[in-house]
Formats: C-alpha cells, structure tokens, sequence
C-alpha cells in the first residue's frame, strides 16, 4: 500500500514541491549572512579573545608572578619565571603565552588576583609562522596598553556579576 | 599506660602525653600553630582548643597532659567555634598577600584558613604593620605576616642553643626580632625557615624563584658532612631551586645544618670559579674545549703513557671524600689496574701510621641515634659546633636531659652546649691532656698503664672528667676532626681506645666528610703500601688524577700539593667544577656529576649505606663521574669495567646493598704510644670553617654572606699578642711566605698558639694545618 502511495507521490512530484516551498521561504526570509569583514557581528564584554597584561594607571605592571594562570591553564600555555626586582618586589622575568596551545578558556583570567593577565575583544590576529604566535611578555604588555580603554570598559560592565 | 577517649576512639597513651600527641598518634588531626614536637610547648597560639568533657571552657590541646578516662571531642560544636574565633583573630592582622608569599601553597594558616577561616574579615580598622628585619643573608623576614607562634624563637633557645632571636611588646604590638639589630649567626638557623608556619621567614636564596606545587620533589642524601642528611631537593626546569630536609629520626631527625640547605646555588655557579660544563684540554699552554672522546683519550693515554715511561708507581690519585663510594671504588679500581696503589681519600689527615694496623674500617663506634642515649661524653678534638651541626644538636639535647659532656679541644670555642669540663690546650700538648684523663680513669679502676704515662701529670680539669666519665652509666668517647687531622692522630686513636677499653665506653670517629666510612670500604687509600695522601703530596709524582677535589684547599698541606701538581707533567681533573689553580696545574679537565646529577652511594658516619639517584639532569656537557671513570678503565684496556649502571659498581664493592657496611671496627693493634709534643714555637690551630669544608659549599654566594665564612685572622690571645707587641686589629705577617693577615685577640686560644683558618684561598701559602708558624708585626 504504502509503495503505490509513494510511487503516486513521486509522479506528482510532492516531495520536489515541498522542498522548493523550504528554499521559497528562506528567499524571501530576511537575510542574516555577515559580510565579513565588511560587517561584524556584536562581541559579548565577557569575549575571550587575544590575551594582554594590563598595567596599573601609574604605569607600574601589574603582574606579580604569583603563577596561579600557569598553575590553573588546562593547555599549559603558559610559562612564567619569577624574580625579585631591584625594588624588592615579586616580578615576573618571563611571562610567555603559546596562542597554538591556549584553549581560551578564560582560566587564567578568573585565577588572576590582580586583574593582570586578561582577554581581549580581539580575535583578529594571525601569525605568519607557528612562531608568530608566541607571546612574549613585551608583546602581551604591549597589548594591554593598547586595548587599556577597551578592557577596562568590559571590566567594569562584566563587575556586577562578579 | 593511660586510656582516653577522643572523638569516640578508645586510645591507650604513655604517662605524660598531651592530647596532641595522643590525637596524632590515633590519625586523628587538630589544627595547631606553635605545636612542634621537637620544641617545648607554648601554647600562644591556641589553634588547637578541644572540648574535655566535664571542663567548663574548650582546652589546648597540646598542653593539656592525658589524664586517666579523659574524653576529648576534636570536632565537637564548641570545639570547632572555638577554633574558628581563634581562626579569625589570627587573620584580624594577617596581611592578604598570598601571591607573593613564597609560603603559598606550602603554608599552614593558608590551608587552615580554609577550613577554618570566615569568607569576610569582620574587622573594619587598621592592620598592624611591623617592619621586616635583617636576619642575615640566609633568612628573609615579612614579620607583618607573623602570627606570633614563638616557634623560632624556641628553636634558637633550644634547638640551636643561643636565643638570637626574641619576643618583644605585648598584646597586638608583640613582634619578634634580635637583639639590637644583630642577624641570625647559627650555622642552624635555616630551620626556622620550615618551622615558620606562615610566610614570615623565607628563604632569602630562593625568594620569588618558583612556587611549591611546580617543583618536583626528589629524594637525595647530603654531600657534605659526615651524618648523610636526608634530603629532599626540589627541581624546576632541570635547575635546582631549593633543599629540604627529609625526615629521618635515626639521622638528622627533621633538621639540616646550613651548609646542606643552601649549598646547591653552588651547583648553579657560572663564570670562571663555578660549574665547569665541556671537556677542556691544555695545548700548547693555551685551554680548549673538546668534544668528550678527544679528552678521554687524551686522559687515558696521559695515563697510559707516564704508567709505561716512567713506572706505573709515578701515578697518583688525590680523590675528595665527598665523592660517592662508586666513584672511589672506580677510581681506586683504574689506578691498580694501571698498576699503582698510590690513591688516597683522607686528604686533610697527616698521621697515617696506623694503615695496616687497624681492625676493620673507623666509624662513629655506634648508631647516630646512639648519640642521645649516652650519659657521659668525652669529645676530643673538634670544632664540633661548625664540624657537625647536627651531632652537636643531640648532644644539646642530652645535655639538657643530664648527661654530662665533656670537651677535650685546642680552642675554648662555645658549643651553647651545657658542658660539664673543657680542657684546652695546644695541638701538640693534646695526646698527654688525653693521657691525663686516661691516667685518671685507670687509678680509679685500679688498671695498670704501660711506662709511657708514668710522666703525665693529672691536671684538675683531666681528674674531673675522669670522674664523669667513671661515674656514667654508657659512655661515649668521639673523636672529631681535629683529632683525626692531628699530626699525632695515631696516638690520640691510641689513647681513646684504651680509655674507651678501660671504660667499657664506646669510640669512635665523628667522620670528616660524607664519604669518610664509604672510602675504605672502597678501597680509596693504599692497600699494599702505596702512597698515602700525605706522601702523594710530599713525594710529588709524574700524574696526578683529581676526582671531585681542590687539593690547594682540601688538603693536610696545601701549598705542598699545589706545588706537587703543578711540577707534575699530567695532571687530570675530574670536576664539577672550574678553579683558577686547577686551570694552572692541571692539563685536562673532565666535567662530571655533583651529586644531585649523579646516581650514588654514601655512607655515613655509622656504616649506613645510602644510595640516591640523580635528582636533575647532568648540566651542559657533564657526565656522571662512575661512568667517565668506567669508560677511561675501557679506553685503557682493563679488565672489570664492564658496568651498566652505578647500582652494579656498588652491588660489586658491597655485595648487594645491605643497610649498614660490614667489617666496621675502630680497633688498632697494640703498638708504642708517643706522647711527646710535636712542636715547637708558635704553633697554629687550623679550622676548617663550615662553609669551606667542601667545593661546593665554597660556591654557594648566601653561605659566603655569612659570618661563618669571614676572611681567615690570625686568632692569638692575649698573652701572646702582648709578647709579640701586636694590638687587637692590627695586621700581622705569619709563616715564611710572610701571609698578611689581621691579628684578632681571641682568649680561647691556648698559649703559643695562632687559629688560622685552613681551606681558603688566604691561607694556602701558611702549609700544614698544626705546623710552628713565625708571626711578626706587618
């Protein structure tokens, strides 16, 4: 019964008509398609992009190489030697993160007591060589000091919920 | 026997338990701060209230004694209120800097806080704030983060003997400090680092340089001195960062001295006096860097061809008694097979008269342990306090509970032990004030002595000590470093042995270094007449092999084996190390191992056999010494050298790995004793400072900071600064050299006597460490 019933359908061509209804519809839908990277599509403030470490306004880093982003990492992307500082204070001598192994999973940002290491909004970045992604600590102060405005706008709309 | 109930467990616990002790020998764990098992009991900090039935308020529950039925609830509502407002009170001044604490992660408030701490302070006013102190190079202070236990300071009063440190102001002002801003001078003082339960006082060395959780933890035996510390070395990046003790109570129960603590930044040296990292060959006057089987096989035919020209007996091998017993026993293994019995590891000794007469391999005469259960002690002739940290510590510790202790030594150096008698007198005057004391013994046990001590007097002081010891119930007679390195050392072993004999008392040998026992057992030192340290330096040979030495400073007579290698045409240095001198005198230098990069054998002071693996990878180009020594004995064609691992080399010098050697036996054949002084003139007393005993310690920069590590002065007392018309300060040329050095009056040296230190690179030119020495006015 049910092979005659089918076999009547496909004379009528039922299932080519309801498929044509589908595509119908989508071409008079409104269209949501991105002209990246003409047009972009709005950032949560809680987006995990690039990585920076941020600087306090005085212009001293704020990075104390207590080392709980390195401890806390699931990629262990990060590598961190600690010194002191001629000052006496606890100084990182070396702050690298490997952008191929990081997850961004924002660990390292929740682990850090000082707001030191954080994600920016970018995600815009490449690397000509596997090399290009290894941030080095000039390179990740360098970004905190470029996105500043940017990441403390987000930090303080992300603070209530904190 | 007492019976108590805590937590519903029935427990049986020994008369004079506290409650802490009982709870932590049941499992059961009470949150505590100044509790410390090794220390007297506080009770400041009052982290360990409990609940005792049938008491009104919660107790302390490490000075609350065991009494008969006693029922203790460890986690009862009011226990833990109670611990909990302790808790916050605790924190009220406890500064919120965890991470930059190098405490974190290891720190016992932090942990505790966790358990017990609220989720917000309730204390709306200011935080105390103390200013931090210098305690020395070796201890960095952040005394607002100090909760006031006093356990450092217990340990100085106790452990170490001398209160550097104490508790001033009361209530909320209450800090510790020193007095009047001196630092922390004992060559213990690490300690307070590990027993500081929060981050107060850190270690200066490794401040900042890693966290705890990202260290591995690698369990080794210390190089240094003779009691074979166990140790826990932390590693990060292959690099070693930090030195624990590991808890043994037969051994070094939870302490270490010092030397063994920061002696690895040593391992870390660089530049022209640290690590030596390739193979480097002498050509043509110029050093150059080779690749390992270039400079084995110039070694190798060094050796070949001096043992072939000049007769295998124009060979010789100076080997430190720091080096493993696989290391000696290869080494000694090479040199006979190459036909010389010219090897010997008791470099710092000069008295070797009774090689061949002895009984069995010299040992401490009785388990470490053994120490705390004697009555009466007699030690002779040792800087105790510098030599052996950790042996002086029990002794500390006896003293306190009523065994009497006595000193029989050159110089009045204060042990901040509880002595019963000191006796000092010069070196060469030292074997007849033993004689005295032995005469004294013999009289009152009616023995008969032979016709040499018919002339010993009987000093007060020697009929003194007789007495203590006659009247104990165990003795014990050890003799130190200065006995051992004493021109005369045959007839003070002599003089013990009769004394121990006439006493029923143990003796022995408090070993110089951490593998004193380990060489004979391996055959380090001549055993058909060869050349002994001290002929190997005064009858110069062709070739020498170095392993792990800086003869210049390890040896009885440094000048004499600095001029012994340099005139030899081949000397061969196997070193973790670089030295000027030994970029003079030597023609090839081998980098091997220390002993964290190295698998190895020690054995200790009292036979016990203590094998470790390498806690790091072998730096650079180095390689572990057994295995340079296993490829030479290849490369010159031996028989024997066939060993695939250090395990083998000791399993065939051992027999397998027994837990102490066999064939321990301080007893000598009978023989002539001589106890004639020695010298003449002024004589000089040769220590060798803690921190200079051994390379490695030489390296170390924090240890060099140290007081213990001072420039060497000429240490004169009065009497004799007054003959030669020297004041306090001035500068003073001694020996033939015409050293300078700075006269220093110090009462505790015996007339006609001058302390200078040995092992410095000031001192070498002086020669023999108890040879007369010539000092004038500069």
């Amino acid at each position: 019964m049910g092979a005659i019933k089918d076999f009547i359908g496909s004379l009528l061509l039922t299932d080519f008509l309801k498929g044509m209804g589908v595509t119908g519809k989508y071409f008079f839908a409104r269209k949501i398609t991105v002209q990246y990277p003409d047009e972009k599509t709005p950032l949560g403030f809680r987006f995990r992009g690039l990585h920076a470490l941020r600087r306090y306004p005085n212009g001293e880093e704020r990075c104390i190489a207590c080392k709980l982003c390195e401890a806390i990492c699931p990629a262990m992307a990060i590598t961190i030697e600690s010194a002191e500082r001629d000052d006496g204070t606890r100084r990182t001598t070396r702050y690298d993160i490997d952008l191929t192994k990081c997850i961004f999973c924002g660990y390292c940002e929740e682990a850090c007591p000082v707001d030191a290491i954080v994600e920016t909004h970018i995600f815009e970045y490449h690397g000509e060589t596997r090399g290009d992604l290894h941030y080095t600590k000039q390179m990740l102060l360098a970004n905190g000091d470029r996105y500043e405005e940017e990441i403390a706008k987000r930090r303080a709309l992300d603070a209530p919920y904190r | 026997m007492l019976e108590l109930e805590i937590d519903g467990k029935s427990l049986q616990v020994p008369e004079g338990s506290t409650v802490i002790e009982a709870a932590h020998a049941a499992g059961i764990y009470i949150p505590h701060f100044c509790y410390h098992k090794k220390l007297s009991i506080a009770a400041n900090c009052r982290m360990c209230l409990v609940q005792v039935e049938k008491a009104p308020k919660p107790m302390p529950a490490c000075a609350t004694p065991v009494a008969n039925g006693m029922k203790v609830f460890t986690h009862s509502e009011l226990a833990v209120k109670a611990q909990k407002d302790v808790m916050e009170f605790l924190l009220i001044n406890h500064p919120l800097d965890c991470p930059i604490c190098d405490q974190g992660g290891e720190c016992q408030l932090q942990d505790l806080a966790v358990g017990y701490g609220g989720t917000a302070a309730r204390f709306q006013e200011e935080k105390r704030v103390v200013t931090n102190k210098n305690l020395g190079s070796l201890v960095a202070t952040d005394m607002t983060r100090c909760i006031n236990c006093t356990r450092c300071v217990r340990f100085t009063q106790e452990i170490a003997g001398l209160m550097e440190l104490g508790q001033a102001f009361r209530g909320d002002r209450a800090e510790i400090m020193t007095f009047v801003e001196r630092t922390i001078d004992s060559e213990i003082s690490g300690n307070i680092i590990d027993l500081c339960p929060v981050g107060a006082l850190t270690s200066k060395p490794f401040r900042f340089a890693a966290r705890t959780w990202e260290l591995s933890r690698r369990k080794s035996v210390s190089p240094h001195d003779a009691l074979g510390s166990n140790l826990v070395v932390q590693v990060l990046h292959n690099q070693v960062k930090r030195v624990l003790p590991l808890e043994n109570e037969a051994i070094n129960e939870c302490w270490l001295s010092d030397k063994e603590r920061f002696s690895y930044e040593g391992l870390n040296s660089q530049g022209d006096n640290g690590r030596l990292v390739k193979p480097m060959v002498k050509q043509g006057g110029a050093w150059k860097e080779v690749d390992w089987n270039v400079a084995l096989d110039y070694a190798a035919h060094a050796l070949r061809d001096v043992a072939k020209n000049q007769g295998a007996d124009a060979l010789g091998a100076l080997v430190s008694p720091h080096a493993t017993l696989e290391e000696m026993a290869l080494a000694g293994k090479l040199l006979r097979g190459l036909g010389s019995d010219n090897i010997d590891f008791r470099l710092r000794q000069s008295d070797f008269s009774l090689d061949g007469q002895r009984n069995g391999t010299p040992w401490l005469g009785m388990k470490i342990a053994d120490i705390s259960a004697l009555d009466r002690v007699l030690v002779v002739g040792s800087f105790l306090r510098k030599d052996h940290p950790l042996i002086a510590q029990r002794l500390r510790q006896s003293a306190k509970k009523g065994a009497q202790i006595s000193v029989l030594h050159a110089t009045a150096d204060d042990l901040y032990i509880k002595l019963f008698a000191q006796a000092i007198a010069a070196p060469a005057q030292l074997p007849a004030l033993l004689a005295e004391v032995v005469k004294a013994v013999a009289h009152a046990k009616n023995a008969t002595l032979g016709a040499e001590f018919e002339k010993v007097g009987s000093g007060e002081t020697a009929q003194k000590i007789a007495a203590s010891l006659v009247a104990g119930q165990s003795a014990g007679i050890l003799l130190g470093n200065l006995a051992q390195q004493h021109p005369q050392a045959a007839t003070l072993q002599r003089l013990a042995q009769q004394l121990a004999n006439l006493l029923g008392a143990k003796f022995g040998f408090i070993g110089e270094a951490a593998n004193s026992v380990g060489g004979h057992v391996a055959k380090a030192c001549p055993q058909q007449g060869g050349r002994n340290a001290a002929r190997l330096v005064a009858e110069p040979r062709k070739a020498y092999l170095v392993l792990g030495a800086e003869p210049e400073l390890d040896c009885a007579d440094g000048a004499a084996a600095l001029a012994a290698l340099k005139q030899a045409a081949s000397v061969i240095v196997l070193s973790p190390f670089k030295s000027a001198a030994a970029l003079e005198y030597a023609d090839c230098l081998l980098p091997v191992s220390p002993f964290t990069e190295t698998s190895g054998t020690f054995v200790n002071t009292e036979g016990r056999v203590q094998s470790f693996y390498a806690a790091a990878q072998p730096l650079g180009e180095t390689r572990p010494a057994w295995k340079v020594l296993r490829v030479l004995g290849n490369l010159l064609e031996q028989a024997g050298f066939d060993y695939e691992t250090s395990e083998q080399v000791r399993d065939d010098v051992l027999g397998g790995k027994p837990e102490f050697v066999a064939g321990l036996d301080n007893a000598v054949k009978a023989g002539a004793l001589d106890l004639a002084a020695s010298c003449s003139g002024i004589q000089r007393i040769a220590d060798v400072p803690i921190h200079f005993a051994d390379p490695l310690a030489r390296r170390a920069p924090s240890l060099q900071a140290t007081k213990d590590a001072a420039a060497p002065t000429a240490r004169m007392n009065p009497a004799l600064l007054a003959k030669l018309g020297i004041g306090d300060g001035q500068s003073v040329k001694v020996g033939a050299g015409g050293t300078a050095l700075i006269a220093q009056l110090d009462a505790g040296v015996p007339e006609d006597c001058v302390r200078i230190a040995a092992a410095h690179a000031a001192t070498v030119a002086l020669g023999p460490l108890f040879g007369s020495l010539k000092v004038e006015r500069a």
